[in-house]
C-alpha cells in the first residue's frame, strides 16, 4: 500500500516536472524542473528496490549532470531568450502522441512473463558480482572507463579557448 | 490496486514521449540536450522495471541501466562542450539559425 502511494506521487510529480521541462519559458526554471524529475526517478528506483541505482541517479544526474546543464545555461546567456518552440511544434506533438499511443497499447496488451520471486534486497554486492565477477561484464566496464576518458578529453578539446 | 510492471512501463513511455516532443519542438540546444536526458531516464526506468519484475534475482536490467548512465554522462559532457563551442563561434545556440552544414 505504501509502495503504491509512493509510486503514484512520484509518477505524478515526475510527469508534471517533465512537462515543465518542455513548457516552462524560463530556461533556468526548466533546468530546476529537470532536476526535480531526476529526483523523482531516483525515488522510483527505490520503489523498484534498486537502491544502488537510486544513489547513482542522485550522485550523477542530480549532482553532476544538472550542474553541467546549469553551467551551460549560464555560459550561453540563454536565460533572456526563453524557451522558444521551433516550426515543427504541431508535427512534433502529433509524432509524440502517436508514439505514446502505440507504446501504451503495446505495453498494456503484451503478456509480460512476470516472476513472483522477491527481489535481491541489497543490490550493491549482487551488482558488483555481475560487473566484476566471473562471466560478468568486466570487459564492458573497461570499455566504459575508456569511453569516459575519451569523452572528458573530447569535451576539453572542443570547449577550449583557441 | 497493486503496482505492477505495466504501471512503470506506461510511466516511462509517457516520460519518453515528453522528451521526444521536446527534442523535436524546441529551438534552444541546451533544452534539447535536457530532453535527451529525459528520454534516457525513461529508458532506464523501463530497464529497472523489467529487471525488478521479470528477472528479480539477476539484476541484468540494472547493469544495463548503469551503462546507459555512463553513456549519458559522456554524451552530455561532449554535447554541452559542442554547445559552448558553437555559442563562442556564432553567439547563438538557436538551432534554427545554426545552418552552416545545410547543402
Amino acid at each position: 500500500m505504501g509502495l503504491a502511494i509512493a509510486f503514484w506521487i512520484q509518477a505524478a510529480v515526475a510527469v508534471v516536472a517533465a512537462l515543465g521541462v518542455v513548457f516552462l519559458q524560463n530556461v533556468f526554471r526548466t533546468a530546476l524542473s529537470l532536476i526535480l524529475c531526476f529526483l523523482m526517478v531516483a525515488g522510483l528506483y527505490i520503489t523498484l528496490s534498486a537502491d544502488f541505482l537510486a544513489a547513482v541517479q542522485i550522485l550523477i544526474y542530480v549532482g553532476a549532470i544538472s550542474v553541467l546543464i546549469i553551467l551551460a545555461i549560464m555560459m550561453t546567456r540563454e536565460v533572456q531568450h526563453g524557451n522558444p518552440g521551433s516550426r515543427f511544434q504541431m508535427p512534433a506533438l502529433i509524432v509524440a502522441l502517436l508514439f505514446l499511443e502505440v507504446m501504451v497499447l503495446t505495453l498494456i496488451n503484451t503478456p509480460w512473463p512476470v516472476s513472483s520471486a522477491s527481489p535481491t534486497a541489497p543490490t550493491t554486492p549482487a551488482l558488483a558480482n555481475m560487473l566484476f565477477g566471473e562471466g560478468g561484464y568486466l570487459l564492458v566496464v573497461e570499455i566504459a572507463a575508456v569511453l569516459l576518458l575519451s569523452a572528458i578529453l573530447g569535451a576539453i578539446v572542443i570547449a577550449r579557448e583557441k | 490496486m497493486t503496482i505492477g510492471l505495466t504501471h512503470y512501463l506506461v510511466l516511462s513511455a509517457i516520460l519518453f514521449s515528453i522528451g521526444l516532443y521536446g527534442v523535436l519542438a524546441k529551438r534552444n540546444a541546451v533544452i534539447i540536450l535536457m530532453c535527451i536526458e529525459l528520454m534516457l531516464n525513461a529508458v532506464n526506468v523501463t530497464m529497472v522495471a523489467f529487471s525488478r519484475y521479470v528477472v528479480p534475482v539477476m539484476l541484468t536490467g540494472q547493469v544495463f541501466a548503469i551503462f546507459v548512465i555512463v553513456v549519458a554522462a559522456a554524451e552530455v559532457a561532449v554535447g554541452l562542450a559542442i554547445v559552448l563551442a558553437v555559442y563562442r563561434g556564432l553567439e547563438d545556440i538557436d538551432i534554427s539559425k545554426i545552418n552552416l552544414l545545410k547543402w
